[in-house]
Order: C-alpha cells, then sequence, then structure tokens
C-alpha cells in the first residue's frame, strides 16, 4: 500500500508541477516510457526542459499595442545595437492598458508603448508610469506628450474618413463627423468602437465639445445602422472591396495598402477645420514606474526616437515626432493639418467618461 | 469511440465495481490536488458576480444582459437545433443504408473538427465579398457575387458546419448500438414507420443526441473567435469588448461570472433531462440490416454528404490555399511561422500528458470507488469543462495575480489552465478504459502476491495505455486549436498557432492568417485521423 501511495504521489507531483518546464517537448513515444516505468516519469520530466520560455530576467519586456510587422522590424534593429534583448508582447492596446492595470506594481512590462493617447494616459494618471528623461521629452513637441513627461509621442496619426470612390461622390461626402448621424449614412460605414484610436477621438470630442454633445453623437451614431468592426484594418479592407462605403479610422492604413495593391478605389477625407473626426493623435510610449531596468527602458524609447527609426515610421505613413524627419509622402504636413486643440495630457481623465458613454450608447 | 470528444453519458455505462471500499486518503488527496485549477476559476467568477451584484456592475444594464442573453440564446438554439439535425443524418447515412464509401463519408464528415471555428470563419470572410474567392469565381461566369458574410446567418452557418461532427461521432455508435430487434418488433405490432422511429429509435438515440447537443451548445456559448471575425454579438464578445475597451477589469470579469451561471444552468438541464436514461452498452444481438436506398434518395444522400464536406472542409481549405498561394505570388512578405508551430505542438503535447497524468487517480477513485464524493469531484472537473475559455482565462488571469504572482504569464499557468478545461476528456477515456479492464485481472495479480503499486504498473496501467493515449490526443487536438484562454495567459512573446492566426487575420493579413491556419489544420489532422476517425467504424 505505500508503495502505491508513493507512486501515486509522483504521478501528482508531476501532474501538478510537470509543465513548468515550459516549452519541455514531450512527443508520445517518452510517453510511453513515462507510464511503463516509474523512474523514466521523473526523469523525462527533468530532461525534456531544454528551453524556458519565460523570458529570461535581463531582457527587456515591451508591452506593444502597435501592430507586429510594425513594430518588430525596428525592435530586431534596437537589439543588433545595443544588444539589448526584447521580449514584445503584441496585443489591443485597451487590452495591455486593461492587464497592466490588474497587474499593478506586479506588472512584467517594462515599457508601455500605447496605439493612442487615451489609454496611456490613463495608466499614467493611476501612477504606474515614470517620469522621462528630459533628453526625450525635449524631442518632441508639447502638444504629442504628457505635461508631466510621463510618457511621449513616437509617431503620429490623423484620423480620417476613408471611403470608396466609385461608391461616395466628392460632393456627398460628411463635411463634419455629425453629418454621419443622418439618415443618408444609415447603414453605410464602419466604426471600431472598442479601438484605442476610437476611444481617444470620443475623448478628444469629450473635452472639446462637452457630454451631452458627445452622448447625442454617440448615440446618434449607434442608432444610424454602423458596421461594427474590432480594427481599423478591416474596416479599410472593405472600403477598398467596395463592400463598405466609408469608415472612420486613421490616415495610414489606406496608404498601407495602396503600396501593397497599387490603384485602390478608396480615397482619405479630412474633415474640415477643428472637426473631432480629423484630430491628430499621437502613439504614446512610457516607461513603467515598478520597471528594474530604467535605463534599458529609456535607451529603447530613445531608439524609437532616433533619426533611423522615425525614418522607418515614415516610411509606414505614419507622421514622425522629430521635427527633422519630414512628411509622410502625399499626406499634409502636420504643422498645415487641422490638429484638434486639445491638450493631449487631459485625456486621462475624460479617458473612463468617454469609455462609459460609448459603452452606454450601445456601441459596444 | 473512446477518443471521441467525451461522451457525458458513458460516466452511466460503468457497472459497479466489486472492490467499492474506502480510497485510500493519498488518493484523495491527490484527487482533491487534480481538480483545485478546475474549480479555483469558478469560484472566483461567481464570487465576482455575487459582488458585483450587490455593489456595482459598472454601467453594465440588466436591458444589456438580457439583449446579450438573447442573441447568444437564438445563436445556441439555432446551432444545436441545426448541428442535431446534420449530425443525426450523417450518422445513419453512414452507418445504416448501402451507400458506397461510408467509411470514407463518415471520416469526411468527422475531419472538420480539425477546423476551429475561427479559421472557418476565417475562411469564410476570404471567400465571400468582393474580394472573396467564390465572388471572383461567380463574377468569372458572369454571375452576381457574394455579400460578405457576417452577423447572424454567417455565425449560424460557421458554427453548425464545424460543429456538427461531434453529433455525429456520438450518433455513430449509438446508431450501431441500436437493436433491429425492437424496431421489428414494433413494426411487427402495427407501428407505422414514422411512429417506429418516435417511439423506438429515437429513446435510444436520445442520450447520445443529449450529450451532443450539449457539447455543441456550450461551445456555441463559449465561441469568441468565429463570432467576433463574423461581427455577430454575443456574451463572449461583450467580455471581450469590456475587456479591451475599458481599464477597468471588473465589467469583465462580471460578464464571464453571469456567463458561468449560464454555461452551469445547461449542464444541470441537459443532466436532468437525460434522468436515469441508460446508455446501455449491450452489444445488439446482430447488426441492423442496411437500407437499400433507391436511386433518387441515393443521389439525395451522395449530393447531401457532398455539399457538407464541401462547405465544411473543401471550400475553406481551398480558400486558404487560394489566399496562400496569391499573397505570394503578389510579393507579400509571410512571416515564418515555425517557432509558432513548435511552441504550438510542445505545449499542447505538455498540456496533453499533465492532463492524462492527473486523470489517472481521479479515473481510479471514480471508477474503483464509486460514490457520492467522488461523484462530486467529476462533476467539479465536467463543470470546468463546460465554462466559456475566455472566462476562465480571465478567472486564471485575476487569481494568478491576486494569489500566485510568480505563476502569471508562465507557461505553468497556461497549462493548469489547459489542464482544468480539458481534464475531462482525458478523464473520460481513462474511465471506460477502467471500466472495461475490471477487477478480477487486477485481483488475480494481487492474489499472486503483487502489491498495489506492481498491480497498478504492471496489469492496469499498460492495458489502460490505448485509453490513455486516446484521451491524451484528444487533450492536443483542443488544446491546438485553444484560442481566447491561450490569448489571455500565454507568457509575453509566446506565440502561438492560434494566437498569430487570431492576430494576423484579426487585422486581415489574409496571406499570413492562411498559412498559420494551414499549418494548424495540418497538425491537427494527425492526432483526429488515427484516433478518432479511424477507430470509428471498427
Amino acid at each position: 500500500m505505500k508503495r502505491s501511495v508513493a507512486f501515486l504521489a509522483a504521478i501528482a507531483l508531476l501532474a501538478a508541477c510537470g509543465g513548468g518546464d515550459g516549452g519541455a517537448t514531450t512527443t508520445t513515444e517518452e510517453l510511453a516510457e513515462t507510464t511503463t516505468t516509474v523512474p523514466a516519469e521523473t526523469t523525462t520530466s527533468e530532461a525534456a526542459a531544454p528551453e524556458t520560455t519565460d523570458a529570461p530576467a535581463e531582457a527587456l519586456v515591451l508591452y506593444s499595442g502597435r501592430n507586429e510587422d510594425f513594430v518588430e522590424p525596428v525592435i530586431e534593429a534596437f537589439t543588433a545595437e545595443t544588444g539589448i534583448e526584447v521580449e514584445t508582447r503584441y496585443a489591443g492596446t485597451g487590452e495591455l492598458a486593461t492587464t497592466i492595470l490588474a497587474e499593478g506594481g506586479d506588472t512584467p512590462a517594462d515599457v508601455f508603448w500605447a496605439q493612442d493617447p487615451a489609454f496611456i494616459g490613463g495608466i499614467a494618471k493611476e501612477g504606474l508610469l515614470t517620469e522621462l528623461p528630459a533628453d526625450l521629452t525635449d524631442l518632441v513637441d508639447e502638444r504629442f506628450q504628457d505635461a508631466a513627461g510621463q510618457w511621449v509621442g513616437i509617431t503620429g496619426r490623423s484620423r480620417v474618413f476613408v471611403y470608396n470612390t466609385d461608391l461616395v461622390s466628392e460632393d456627398e461626402l460628411p463635411e463634419t463627423v455629425w453629418d454621419l448621424v443622418e439618415p443618408e449614412w444609415s447603414g453605410r460605414f464602419g466604426v471600431a468602437p472598442t479601438n484605442g484610436s476610437f476611444v481617444a477621438f470620443v475623448t478628444g470630442m469629450l473635452l472639446a465639445e462637452g457630454e451631452d454633445r458627445t452622448r447625442e453623437w454617440l448615440e446618434g451614431i449607434a442608432a444610424n445602422d454602423p458596421v461594427i468592426f474590432e480594427g481599423n484594418g478591416p474596416i479599410v479592407d472593405a472600403v477598398v472591396a467596395g463592400d463598405l462605403d466609408g469608415g472612420l479610422v486613421n490616415h495610414y492604413y489606406l496608404l498601407q495598402r495602396i503600396a501593397e495593391l497599387g490603384e485602390v478605389p478608396a480615397a482619405n477625407h479630412f474633415f474640415g477645420d477643428g472637426d473631432p473626426g480629423s484630430m491628430v493623435m499621437a502613439t504614446g510610449a512610457g516607461i513603467l514606474a515598478s520597471s528594474d531596468q530604467q535605463d534599458a527602458a529609456a535607451e529603447l524609447i530613445r531608439y524609437l526616437l532616433s533619426a533611423e527609426s522615425q525614418e522607418h515610421f515614415l516610411g509606414l505613413y505614419e507622421y514622425p515626432m522629430i521635427d527633422e524627419a519630414g512628411t509622410p509622402e502625399g499626406q499634409p504636413p502636420l504643422s498645415e493639418l487641422a490638429v484638434f486643440d486639445i491638450s493631449l495630457t487631459d485625456t486621462a481623465d475624460t479617458l473612463e467618461p468617454a469609455l462609459t458613454l460609448i459603452s452606454e450608447s450601445g456601441l459596444n | 469511440m473512446t477518443a471521441v470528444a467525451p461522451p457525458r453519458g458513458t460516466r452511466t455505462e460503468r457497472k459497479p465495481s466489486p472492490t467499492r471500499g474506502r480510497a485510500p486518503l493519498a488518493l484523495w488527496a491527490i484527487g482533491l490536488v487534480a481538480v483545485v485549477p478546475a474549480f479555483a476559476p469558478i469560484a472566483y467568477l461567481l464570487w465576482s458576480v455575487v459582488r458585483a451584484g450587490v455593489t456595482d456592475t459598472s454601467g453594465i444594464t440588466v436591458g444589456r444582459l438580457l439583449e446579450l442573453l438573447t442573441s447568444t440564446a437564438i445563436l445556441v438554439v439555432a446551432v444545436t437545433i441545426t448541428t442535431a439535425v446534420l449530425g443525426t443524418a450523417t450518422a445513419w447515412l453512414t452507418t445504416r443504408t448501402d451507400l458506397r464509401g461510408r467509411r470514407m463519408w463518415s471520416t469526411l464528415v468527422t475531419l472538420p473538427l480539425v477546423i476551429p471555428s475561427y479559421v472557418g470563419a476565417l475562411a469564410m470572410l476570404g471567400t465571400s465579398g468582393n474580394s472573396g474567392l467564390m465572388t471572383e469565381a461567380l463574377r468569372a461566369i458572369g454571375l452576381p457575387g457574394l455579400p460578405v458574410f457576417s452577423g447572424f446567418w454567417a455565425a449560424w452557418a460557421a458554427l453548425s458546419l464545424w460543429n456538427f461532427s461531434y453529433v455525429h461521432l456520438l450518433s455513430v455508435p449509438a446508431i450501431r448500438r441500436m437493436d433491429p430487434a425492437l424496431e421489428e418488433a414494433a413494426r411487427g405490432l402495427g407501428s407505422s414507420r414514422w411512429r417506429t422511429v418516435r417511439t423506438v429509435v429515437l429513446p435510444q438515440l436520445r442520450p447520445a443526441l443529449l450529450s451532443g447537443s450539449l457539447l455543441v451548445a456550450l461551445y456555441v456559448l463559449s465561441d469568441f473567435g468565429a463570432v467576433s471575425l463574423l461581427r455577430y454579438e454575443t456574451f463572449t464578445r461583450a467580455i471581450y469588448a469590456q475587456f479591451r475597451g475599458r481599464l477597468d477589469i471588473t465589467p469583465a470579469l462580471f460578464l464571464s461570472g453571469f456567463l458561468v451561471v449560464v454555461a452551469l444552468i445547461l449542464v444541470w438541464a441537459e443532466q436532468k433531462s437525460r434522468g436515469r436514461a441508460n446508455l446501455a452498452a449491450r452489444r445488439p444481438t446482430r447488426p441492423a440490416p442496411t437500407l437499400r436506398l433507391r436511386s433518387a434518395a441515393r443521389l439525395l444522400a451522395y449530393g447531401f454528404l457532398s455539399s457538407i464536406v464541401v462547405g465544411a472542409l473543401v471550400l475553406p481549405m481551398l480558400t486558404l490555399t487560394w489566399w496562400t498561394v496569391r499573397g505570394l505570388s503578389l510579393g507579400s512578405t509571410v512571416n515564418s511561422v515555425v517557432p509558432e508551430l513548435i511552441r504550438s505542438v510542445s505545449v499542447s503535447g505538455v498540456a496533453a500528458v499533465v492532463t492524462v497524468l492527473a486523470a489517472i487517480p481521479l479515473a481510479i477513485l471514480t471508477v474503483r470507488h464509486a460514490g457520492r464524493p467522488t461523484r462530486l469531484l467529476e462533476s467539479i472537473t465536467w463543470s470546468a469543462y463546460s465554462l466559456p475559455h475566455l472566462a476562465v482565462g480571465l478567472g486564471f488571469l485575476v487569481l494568478a495575480l491576486r494569489f500566485v504572482p510568480p505563476l502569471y504569464q508562465t507557461v505553468l499557468l497556461l497549462i493548469i489552465a489547459y489542464v482544468a478545461m480539458f481534464l475531462p476528456q482525458a478523464l473520460t477515456s481513462a474511465q471506460i478504459g477502467l471500466g472495461q479492464i475490471g477487477t478480477s485481472i487486477e485481483e488475480a495479480s494481487r492474489g499472486l502476491g503483487s502489491g498495489a503499486l506492481a498491480t497498478l504498473r504492471r496489469v492496469t496501467l499498460p492495458l489502460l495505455w490505448p485509453s490513455l493515449l486516446a484521451g491524451a490526443a484528444l487533450v492536443f487536438l483542443t488544446v491546438m486549436k485553444e484560442l481566447p484562454a491561450t490569448l489571455l495567459l500565454r507568457p509575453t512573446g509566446f506565440e502561438t498557432l492560434a494566437v498569430r492566426i487570431w492576430s494576423a487575420s484579426s487585422e486581415l493579413f489574409y496571406t499570413q492568417a492562411s498559412v498559420a491556419a494551414l499549418v494548424l489544420v495540418a497538425v491537427s489532422a494527425v492526432p483526429l485521423y488515427f484516433l478518432v476517425a479511424r477507430d470509428l467504424h471498427d
């Protein structure tokens, strides 16, 4: 009896900790050995632990709300240049922000690079970010960084109305985002209400036009039968394919598609001056206060703001944040753009109200 | 049959064991440890509902809950009925008629199980709309194209096509076990054909149908990828929207807890409605005569089977291949998915082994020491199995953060979650195997002087081996396809095939998504073919 207990305890122990060895590659043949002889079990479990998937302690952990295909080349170049290994967790900006907030001081993240100002503002407001070195904040226009210097813009993007040029004539185009609540646009346009960029845009609208107007707009949109998407890319693809007339997105998706596919029957429409529908937003990066690799983290952000990286982002049609880098091909320069006049640092205070408004409007 | 998605009915098949008696305390301790992962997230999520119920639901109104409940329920009911009809029809046609190539057809209608519903949804998107494969094909012959597949009908079609195989798998053995003498007696006593079906055939099929339907219903309740890609609002999509669209995690937890309640009610209802129905494991005295189909009926049957195979298997594979080839020829850059493949295979392999190891003591407890307490242990494992993976993932995420931070974002936590979610798949296999071994051979071994350990090692485990392997294959297959919990719990940088498909397809990078999806399907087909499809008609 005692021996059977020991045997079962061994099995249970394996059951409890056998997986701890991470990417252990245990094949069925190995399993065959393990179940026939007791000693084989323990040896297999120990031997089959060739690689640990946990990031080695020295790797810098980046939470990236930006797409993998967009970020990875820059990260590889950073590692090649500095020798600092980076583990990147790719997910939506909102998911990562929620995750960081849930993780609190235990977050494994060293750097958070958000797709938009609203969510990183929310994280900063919770006191989870630390103040950046002055040489970083000095690089970037004040309109595109946190007032307390806790995060800086890495690139800028403009909100636009993308439309299919075969399905929508130019005189039909909405002059402001308010036109989209009108019956003639019913069911013809796409939005991605849970996407960070949309949330940030609503945040901006809330700051500029107040709660009542924003609620009115959101409810008007929700009632106008919009096509709901998870992200901007699919909206642009649907518009390009002619499955959808138009959509509220960021400017660069279409430019990337044109680069990929050549001429497409779609164009970006910028709303009139001061319209929240065309606000320019920064993608922001900050360092987690709990990070024990502050220097390496700052090094990464410094690299993202280097001429080399900014050039790379420019090639992907985003607005660089350092002056000398230039303007995306075919786009109006940042200075000429109808930049939505908000102090981006205030977005933190309007994030939760904006999220609640979106939720209550029934858009998500 | 043993490798089939676990038939819940089989729990009633076991004969009472003669060695029923008090289990050793250590065995109990191990059993309890094995069900902790299953119990923890359920308890935590239910608690978060209770807590929110008395304080704050974070902007989620009763109206919103009802709306989600309705849209989810409509989909669950529609898909469950559709799969019940489709699965029973394919099972009947491939077992009781004289169609040619019945085995081949049976395998073909089982194979859609290797296509996760989110991959199916991706293929549906890639085939419809102005840039879709079917649209291009239709336009080439002068017909109008297909509109983009989205909303209720698309979600209904996707979940039906990629789930009906569960019903097929459970119905085939049930139909084969049916005793033709009963039907003949009914007919002989003057019962009409339809009445015989209603009063004799269907009641015999009932346990299998109920189990299959429950399996499908729970799957639909928990599906996240397909409804998200096809844009149909259900509970899981709302949970994810809350998770990503808010800073606070509470609303997502609250909705998850609510979904847990719904899932538990479903499981309870199925058990109630099955009652004491006994899925008798006896073999019929002789096989049922095969029905000769007339030529019209035969054509109809071939047409039916082919259209299912085309819709659920040929079209999605063709679409994925087409997007891959087209993307590559247009010069799309596709990242290698080899690292993802290695991660997927190794994590699924480890999860399968650990799950089987955890299932062995539980199987011994529940089979050799059956009783009220062991039944409780077993129902806990089943409860976790029935939960939506997104909810389980959120539960584990928060539990780890609050109580065991070192576990957070480790492969270990991911594997614990897999074990919690898929334990019944291995457990059922092990239980059936143990039940078939019987106790006399073990008693003989003990009588000849072997200890309990030696008996287990030399007699029981070797005999149990095929059942354990079948259970492991099933867990492997399921873990390979699992998406939402993996998405939430994976360590940073630990992108699996499922995660890669998801991130590429949510941005509609069709080429990249298709490459990863084809690899996933190919790898999943191996365990499925050898352990499920091949054995089904033996």
